[in-house]
């Protein structure tokens, strides 16, 4: 925030970033190369819904133009915390995250960018470990989230996927962004 | 990238005439002074002012959380929250502040810290126990808003000539006002001391409603941005609602143990009559949820015809 917009009190709402996104689909060859993980074709995108009629269009807008395919539909839910989660199911990475820009680039084109928090695509393992790589859209980053039971992160997967995916990824250097998302769709 | 937020350029304007204002008595205290008194005390009582007002500020998240009684809380012990806070600072891409907790039941929360990257919030146990995930949530990003427009530094800039004037009507009172002394001068006038104390009192008085006045319109570009931030401005007025109504109910001597810390709660624990309007750090409940139905019509209107096409739209 500039001096100007500290004095009068006013934050200028952040924009999505959405370059970083595109690097998912190399960065998930380099994953299955190096760490044996292999995408589930499960991808989620999280935004908090707006209160009124012009959220609710745009919603409904963005379900019917990612409905538009052959293919399962996309799921909608809300979680805990009254954020809303959008689950595409693609077999292709470049397709899966097609989807997922889709719904950030129409949610902005109405005026709603500031409400995206961030989308995540999951992996999974021989072993049955799952893991999701998140993208931060205010910060531009990714992370890895390992769920391991019951509000239990897998930390040493995740810093090994962070080293792994260096080349590939911008990753988010501050661990205290790596927000835990229990139960979240498409894990 | 197109945005629904729409900036208040009459809020902007009144805040920015209250600033101008108490910039100007800070102007005219150090000036007067350099008049009145001999030797170099004027500038050292201005440095000395602008010190006390510097150490509010720099010490202000210890300071406030130990005036609240507040305990530092880790993820593992208040998840829920963290999350929340967690979840608005990836939106609002800010740093996460320090967050705490104060036991007691008058429902409130505020936020202090000298900069964005050294912040505390906390709530106190009788707001989460009353409000709803998503109510809370939109107290915590007023809150936050305040963080980011880093509230505690311009309210503690603001008193600063409030803070000296002060200190002078207080030495008045010790007698320390033989430093103005200027023998010779004007026997027959006024003496120097009597103006001294008669322009500290108005200076003190025009500064104590301006502050109070920039405090009021800080909330509502608190609520503002905290209520965009969000996209619902509903849950944060009836978070207000709620708050406001508990706290008239609550007996008035808890209330008073909680003044002093007033100007960064988010709703004021004091309840007055007629001076209310004046002298309040906090606007009206009435006219915050005016400002919060004026941001879900701008949130429910459909955006078209007079944009160019975003990017990537």
């Amino acid at each position: 925030m500039g001096f100007w917009d500290t004095l009068s009190g006013r934050t200028k709402p952040v924009a999505p970033k959405l370059d970083a996104l595109f690097a998912l689909p190399s960065a998930s060859i380099t994953l299955q190369a190096g760490a044996n993980f292999t995408m589930t074709g499960r991808g989620a995108v999280c935004f908090r819904p707006a209160d009124g009629p012009a959220f609710a269009q745009t919603l409904a807008d963005v379900l019917a133009l990612l409905d538009a395919d052959e293919g399962p539909d996309v799921e909608q839910s809300t979680d805990e915390y009254g954020f809303t989660w959008l689950l595409a199911r693609q077999n292709d990475m470049g397709a899966l995250v097609t989807d997922l820009h889709a719904v950030t680039t129409s949610l902005e084109a109405q005026g709603f960018g500031q409400a995206m928090l961030c989308a995540l695509v999951s992996f999974t393992d021989p072993s049955g470990r799952s893991l999701a790589l998140v993208y931060l859209y205010k910060q531009g980053t990714f992370y890895p989230f390992a769920p391991a039971g019951q509000q239990r992160r897998d930390n040493v997967l995740e810093l090994q996927t962070r080293d792994l995916l260096k080349q590939d990824l911008p990753i988010e250097k501050d661990l205290s962004r790596w927000m835990a998302l229990w139960g979240a769709p498409g894990l | 990238m197109k945005t629904r937020f729409v900036p208040d350029h009459g809020l902007t304007a009144r805040m920015t005439g209250a600033m101008f204002v108490l910039g100007l008595l800070f102007v005219v205290v150090i000036v007067g002074l350099m008049l009145i008194v001999r030797g170099p005390f004027a500038i050292i009582i201005g440095l000395i002012g602008l010190g006390i007002a510097w150490y509010q500020w720099y010490a202000s998240d210890s300071l406030a959380l130990r005036a609240m009684r507040a305990r530092v809380v880790q993820p593992h012990e208040a998840p829920e929250l963290h999350a929340i806070i967690d979840r608005l600072c990836a939106m609002a891409d800010m740093p996460k502040p320090v967050v705490a907790i104060a036991y007691t039941d008058l429902p409130n929360a505020f936020a202090t810290g000298r900069s964005p990257s050294r912040a505390a919030v906390c709530v106190t146990t009788g707001i989460v126990d009353r409000l709803t995930v998503e109510e809370l949530e939109g107290v915590l990003a007023h809150e936050l808003s305040h963080v980011a427009h880093r509230d505690v530094l311009v309210m503690t800039l603001a008193s600063s000539a409030g803070i000296i004037t002060g200190m002078l009507l207080r030495g008045s009172m010790y007698g320390g006002f033989g430093m103005f002394g200027r023998r010779g001068g004007n026997n027959n006038g006024v003496p120097v001391w009597l103006i001294v104390l008669l322009a500290s009192i108005v200076v003190y008085a025009i500064s104590f409603f301006a502050i109070k006045m920039l405090s009021r319109y800080r909330e509502l570009a608190a609520d503002r941005a905290g209520a965009f931030l969000t996209g619902k401005p509903s849950a944060l007025a009836n978070a207000l609602t709620k708050i406001t109504g508990d706290i008239a109910a609550i007996p008035q001597r808890d209330l008073r143990a909680a003044e002093p810390m007033n100007a960064f709660f988010i709703a004021p624990a004091v309840s007055g009559a007629s001076w209310k309007t004046l002298t309040s750090t906090h606007p009206s409940l009435e006219q915050r949820l005016e400002q919060l139905a004026e941001i879900a019509t701008q949130l429910g209107r459909p955006l078209d015809g007079g944009f160019s096409p975003g990017p990537g739209a």
